[in-house]
């Protein structure tokens, strides 16, 4: 496996990292970089919790191959604060309760930020819609979609 | 008394909900050490086999390989139960299911463990396999423990209390009925993970994703042979448990075995597909019901047959036997009650406790053959809940004591929220409403090993600053008991949840907290959290009091400060009396403790479902299903929960939301399915669990009945609201379409089948009709509690 440079733009800092064919973006984050807050359930592409965005839309990094990134901007939840300042979306997740393990948390946020951005006001069914890919086994959902309403509502003030 | 709580009965986020959203809360995974290894297990290719030989010197000498173990170096069988140390970290002579660890390696990185794992030549002797509950049962498979061939049994229970067969003479109707509950598992999204460091001074630290630190650190001193004094064990937060991380694990051990014998940390983390080997979800379990009821619907005996395929090992199996036949009175009055129940083994991956644990299969059965009796009968299916509803303060048959019970109240709740009575019967065909009830128990209230000492410990330290810090071994898996802990504290005080600084889950610094399982959390640490908090305050108490020369009992802690009676801004701030309460006696420690009261009945097998106090669950389900497909819709769940009373409202609704969640999961599509002894999907794409397109509005109606055991009167909400769900999700689909799904999941073909039987003049009924003619040992007859009599209640 021949190992080659690449360079990629992750929540604003350019990293430049050597990485084989066969790297997938979760072990380049989590291993290279020790980007820890983006988590794995299935590294199948089968359970959402993995999910980064790229170019502002949501993929499965585990099954996302380094060499496809090259250049393109990635956000993780490492990114998705203003420094210290949280997303609408965190803070509202956090008050509604809507993380209980927090393991689906990150990846959940990520897909909930790309729908805001596209659509800054989504209904219900848009919302099941675009966190549909992202597993969680603790929350019963409901929380996670009253939050990414009370952050779309805030965001709209 | 509710009024003069400041933060009890408040909602509010998880003490540490910022962390997790920000994305920044630590698990096991995410740790990393220098020069740590990368530990993987190979899994047993075959169910059923002698190993003849492994071979481990093509990975040995693979280069960035630094250890090869197997069951020869880790001899020592252990598990979750004393009465079943059945199991090795890595099979020693035999392997008994597909998936069973054989051999560990350690390398620099992953690509290298897993070459390592190829190389590694395991020569195995084929035996017959025992793939099902007959299979088990029958007289010439061989022994999966032992040697030689016959039944494969586990245990097996047979009780009688009271007079079942005069109860049955007595009787006006008599049902009998089978049912079938499929196994399933719990697919917490963070997969197992341990990371072991040995340190050269002897000492062996132990990060692991597990509800039960406790049992761990018990585990490694007993197959390590190594005192638990230099052993630390340490929960980070747990990306999900539902039970799944409630036994010591084989990559646990393994991973420690692997950093002792090569000297540096050494992490195992699961991937996906192991995590359905390593199991230990819910039980299969068939099911026999025999009940008589008086033609006003009361019940007059119950016999209640079961029978649990529980895989390859012990685990939990014992109590999950048990717990099916303990709880079914802790709902109804049964004056009569005959329980017979035999698990065995079988060469599958290991069943053991998932949230319910042994009782969502038996409320399944017995809440849908209500519904049935009740039609029966010509009964209003609340009705006949209502008229059999166990009442507070009362002794069930099998010497289960109740105390606080708002059964009744759930039920009128939750009829009344959904307009049950208006509507079972009367929607259109294709659309239905079901109705089911359940309790659960707010801890066990033994300890799985006996002993007299504290089921949980809390201690906490005030600096002088009036800074807290609150200590407990208890693993926050999701459910939020850190945040519990803080509430009860800082409620104790006078201070914010957040102003606490919580210390969990280390067996070094923290005191003994059994673990998160059994729904004993809020109540048992809740408790010693209550008491430690007791004591700092009356120890801050008197040294105000000395100061402003007045009885303690004058005082109030509130809003930071410890006031004088309802005199706002009276007294001082929180950080002042610290440091009077330090000069004045000492440093502000102080620990506290909780043991249950003595609960157990006078029978073998009692142990099994006394707790401190029940918790009570109705709900309604409302659904359309497609009479053509089959296909189930859910439109909406009505939810009323008796947890006593609610420590934080919004986390009380969410481990009632995930309860119905799990429950419908359960109910609509996940089963542990198997080809033979062969899973047949071990990943997400093949086990489906619902997602935010299956989820409906839950409606969550929190009722307070104030236990008067209970930590400010809490009780449990974890487990208890996932157990009506499922037999409220078979009544509506009767309710909907006339048809009966006596067993899990309720899938498209088994309605569509149910619907082409009916069509052809049959009942419409799908499900197992016959239970193997198996023959329990002899009854043990157990006398009703004392006090109990033709009132029935006792109090």
């Amino acid at each position: 496996m021949t190992d080659g440079i690449i360079t990629i733009p992750i929540n604003g800092e350019k990293h430049r990292i050597a990485v084989s064919d066969n790297r997938t973006l979760l072990e380049v984050l989590r291993e290279d970089l020790s980007m820890t807050g983006t988590k794995h359930g299935c590294d199948l592409g089968e359970c959402g919790t993995c999910t980064v965005l790229l170019d502002g839309q949501p993929v499965l990094s585990c099954v996302t191959l380094a060499r496809q990134v090259d250049g393109r901007e990635v956000t993780t939840i490492e990114g998705l604060s203003d420094g210290p300042d949280p997303d609408a979306l965190q803070t509202a997740f956090a008050e509604l309760g809507a993380a209980q393990c927090g393991y689906c948390t990150p990846g959940m946020l990520l897909s909930a930020r790309s729908l805001l951005d596209h659509n800054s006001d989504p209904t219900t069914d848009e919302i099941n819609q675009a966190l549909s890919g992202n597993l969680c086994r603790c929350t019963g959902y409901s929380k996670i979609i009253s939050a990414v309403h009370l952050a779309a509502l805030r965001s709209a003030d | 008394m509710a009024d003069t709580f400041t933060v009890i009965g408040r909602p509010g986020p998880r003490v540490d909900a910022m962390e997790q959203t920000m994305g920044r809360a630590m698990y096991t995974d995410d740790l990393k050490l220098p020069g740590m290894l990368v530990g993987r297990l190979l899994p047993s290719t075959q169910a059923h086999a002698v190993i003849k030989s492994i071979d481990t010197s093509g990975a040995e000498a693979l280069d960035g390989v630094k250890a090869v173990i197997t069951g020869a170096d880790l001899p020592i069988t252990y598990g979750i139960l004393p009465i079943s140390q059945d199991e090795n970290a890595l099979a020693t002579d035999r392997v008994r299911y597909i998936g069973e660890p054989v051999a560990a390696v350690a390398a620099i990185d992953a690509q290298t463990a897993q070459r390592a794992l190829d190389l590694i030549d395991v020569r195995f002797e084929p035996l017959d396999q025992v793939r099902t509950l007959d299979e088990a049962l029958a007289h010439d498979l061989p022994l999966i423990h032992g040697e030689g061939e016959g039944q494969n049994l586990h245990r097996s229970a047979a009780l009688e209390f009271g007079d079942v067969d005069e109860g049955f003479g007595a009787a006006d109707h008599v049902r009998e009925d089978v049912f079938f509950y499929k196994g399933s598992t719990h697919t917490a999204l963070e997969t197992h993970a341990a990371l072991a460091s040995y340190s050269a001074d002897g000492k062996l630290t132990l990060w692991s994703s597990t509800q039960v630190p406790h049992y761990v650190h018990r585990t490694l001193e007993k197959v390590l042979e190594m005192p638990s004094g230099r052993i630390r064990v340490i929960a980070p937060p747990v990306g999900g448990g539902f039970g799944g991380k409630t036994d010591p694990f084989s990559h646990e051990i393994a991973a420690c075995k692997l950093s002792m014998v090569t000297g540096r940390p050494v992490k195992i983390t699961l991937n996906r597909e192991e995590v359905f080997y390593a199991h230990r979800g819910r039980h299969p379990v068939l099911m026999w019901v025999r009940t008589g009821f008086e033609s006003n619907g009361r019940i007059t005996a119950m016999h209640f047959k079961t029978f649990l395929d529980g895989g390859a090992y012990g685990s939990y199996g014992v109590a999950t036997l048990y717990y099916t036949g303990a709880l079914q009175t802790s709902t109804y009055q049964i004056p009569n009650y005959r329980f017979e129940g035999v698990r065995v083994f079988t060469n599958k991956p290991v069943c053991g406790p998932k949230r319910g644990h042994g009782t969502p299969q038996p409320r399944f059965a017995l809440e849908c053959q209500l519904d049935k009796a009740a039609q029966d009968l010509g009964i209003d299916p609340a009705a006949i809940r209502l008229i059999n509803a166990v009442e507070p303060d009362s002794m069930t048959v099998n010497h289960l004591r109740i105390t606080s019970c708002a059964l009744t109240e759930t039920i009128d709740r939750v009829v009344e929220a959904s307009g049950f009575s208006s509507k079972h019967g009367e929607l259109p065909r294709g659309r239905g409403v079901g109705l089911a009830v359940g309790a659960y128990m707010s801890g066990a209230g033994l300890p799985i090993y006996w002993n007299d000492m504290p089921q949980s410990e809390v201690q906490i330290k005030v600096d002088r600053g009036g800074g807290v810090t609150v200590y407990s071994m208890a693993a926050d898996i999701g459910q939020g008991s850190t945040s519990m802990l803080a509430t009860v504290v800082a409620e104790c005080l006078g201070l914010e949840p957040s102003d606490m600084n919580m210390v969990t889950a280390d067996t070094d610094l923290t005191p003994v907290d059994l673990g998160s399982y059994s729904s004993r959390v809020t109540f048992m640490a809740g408790n010693a959290a209550l008491d430690a908090g007791d004591r700092v305050r009356n120890r801050v108490f008197t040294a105000v009091a000395d100061k402003l020369g007045i009885d303690p009992e004058e005082l109030v802690a509130r809003h930071g400060r410890i006031e004088v009676g309802t005199d706002s801004g009276s007294g001082m701030p929180w950080p002042e009396a610290v440091r009077l309460a330090v000069a004045a006696s000492g440093p502000l420690i102080e620990s506290g403790s909780y043991r249950a009261p003595e609960l157990a009945g006078p029978y073998r097998g009692s142990g099994v479902g006394i707790s401190p106090a029940y918790s009570y669950s109705a709900c309604v389900v409302e659904l359309w299903c497609d009479p053509d497909t089959g296909m189930v819709s859910i439109e909406r769940v009505w939810l009323a929960h008796d947890i006593g009373r609610a420590i934080n409202p919004l986390l009380v609704e969410g481990q009632i939301e995930g309860g119905v969640y799990m429950g419908l999961g359960e109910a609509l599509f996940e089963e542990h399915a198997f080809r033979g002894a062969l899973h047949k999907g071990p990943s997400f794409l093949d086990y489906k669990t619902p997602t935010t397109l299956d989820m409906p509005p839950v409606e969550c109606i929190i009722v307070e009945s104030d236990d008067p055991e209970g930590p400010f009167g809490a009780k449990e909400v974890g487990q208890g609201p996932l157990l009506p769900v499922i037999p409220a999700v078979a009544n509506a689909i009767h309710d909907a379409l006339g048809v009966r799904i006596d067993e899990t999941p309720f899938t498209p073909d088994k309605i569509v089948a149910a619907m082409r039987d009916v069509s052809r003049g049959g009942t419409g009924r799908i499900g197992p009709d016959r239970v193997p003619d198996f023959e329990f040992p002899p009854l043990t007859r157990v006398e009703p509690p004392d006090g109990f009599g033709a009132g029935f209640r006792a109090s």
